[in-house]
């Protein structure tokens, strides 16, 4: 269950709004600090860098999946292996790919905005990890799942 | 930002090989029976798997090689432990991009309601 983050954030900002600061290159940049190339458009890549103070060497670079107005807007992005200047990647597309989907519902006070970053399961390996990454229970239960997994397949 | 550097000490290690070394259903058997908390030794973590000594060892060193597992030398075999670092890690990095949202979001509120 754990293969995901999710967020939900209330928004004292009508829908239109939100929408825009999320879709809006120019606006996105500005509190997700990224300094983008240009906007996004669906199936196509978006790239830039990051302007985190600290973290200005590294790339940003996702692929905008959807973009349905008001409602729904997701990428998929890598996930290097090290932020670290000496061994940050030059070449991002072999890297590990989460989806990022950001959802918006209207309020009586503004909006509500999900969001939900998946496919952690998905990194080199297996899907089964899923199970060690499950916050509750300890270790040693993690592993009877695991175990009772792979005795179930 | 405070957490930030001892964050990315954390990351410091590729997760990648973790996840590999991960993706066998031999080897998931093999850490699910160690991480009962104590060593086995080769013979008894081959026992009842229907694998020869040879391909549990060949297993444990791909488990070893990413840290998972570690030998112990118990006069003249091997035992091998399981080691919980490397997937505390993973988990560490699960919130450390947790916490990057919650930041992320909050500048984003504030973008929009200051």
């Amino acid at each position: 269950m754990n293969d995901r983050i999710e967020k939900r954030i209330e928004l004292k900002a009508p829908v239109s709004r939100v929408w825009r600061a999320l879709t809006d290159y120019r606006e996105f940049g500005q509190w997700f600090r990224v300094e983008l190339d240009g906007p996004f458009v669906p199936g196509e890549v978006s790239r830039g860098h990051i302007t985190h103070p600290g973290y200005e060497h590294v790339k940003w670079e996702a692929v905008v999946e959807k973009m349905e107005p008001e409602q729904l807007f997701s990428f998929t992005w890598p996930h290097p292996k090290s932020l670290d200047k000496v061994d940050i990647a030059v070449d991002y597309s072999q890297e590990p790919k989460t989806l990022v989907e950001f959802r918006l519902q209207k309020t009586a006070t503004g909006t509500l905005l999900l969001v939900t970053e998946s496919g952690f399961d998905q990194l080199p390996g297996d899907r089964r990890l899923e199970a060690f990454r499950r916050n509750e229970g300890g270790w040693t239960q993690q592993m009877k799942n695991i175990e009772n997994h792979v005795a179930a397949s | 930002m405070s957490q930030r550097r001892s964050s990315r000490a954390a990351k410091r290690r590729p997760r990648a090989p973790v996840f590999a070394a991960l993706g066998d259903e031999v080897r998931l058997s093999l850490i699910a029976k160690l991480c009962a908390g104590r060593p086995y030794s080769i013979s008894q973590l081959t026992q009842g798997t229907g694998l020869t000594r040879q391909a549990i060892t060949k297993h444990l060193r791909v488990l070893e090689s990413v840290g998972i597992v570690h030998g112990v030398p118990r006069g003249r075999e091997s035992l091998f432990e399981f080691d919980p670092k490397p997937m505390e890690e993973t988990k560490k990095y699960l919130n450390f991009v947790s916490e990057q949202w919650d930041q992320a979001l909050s500048r984003l509120k504030s973008f929009l309601e200051d």
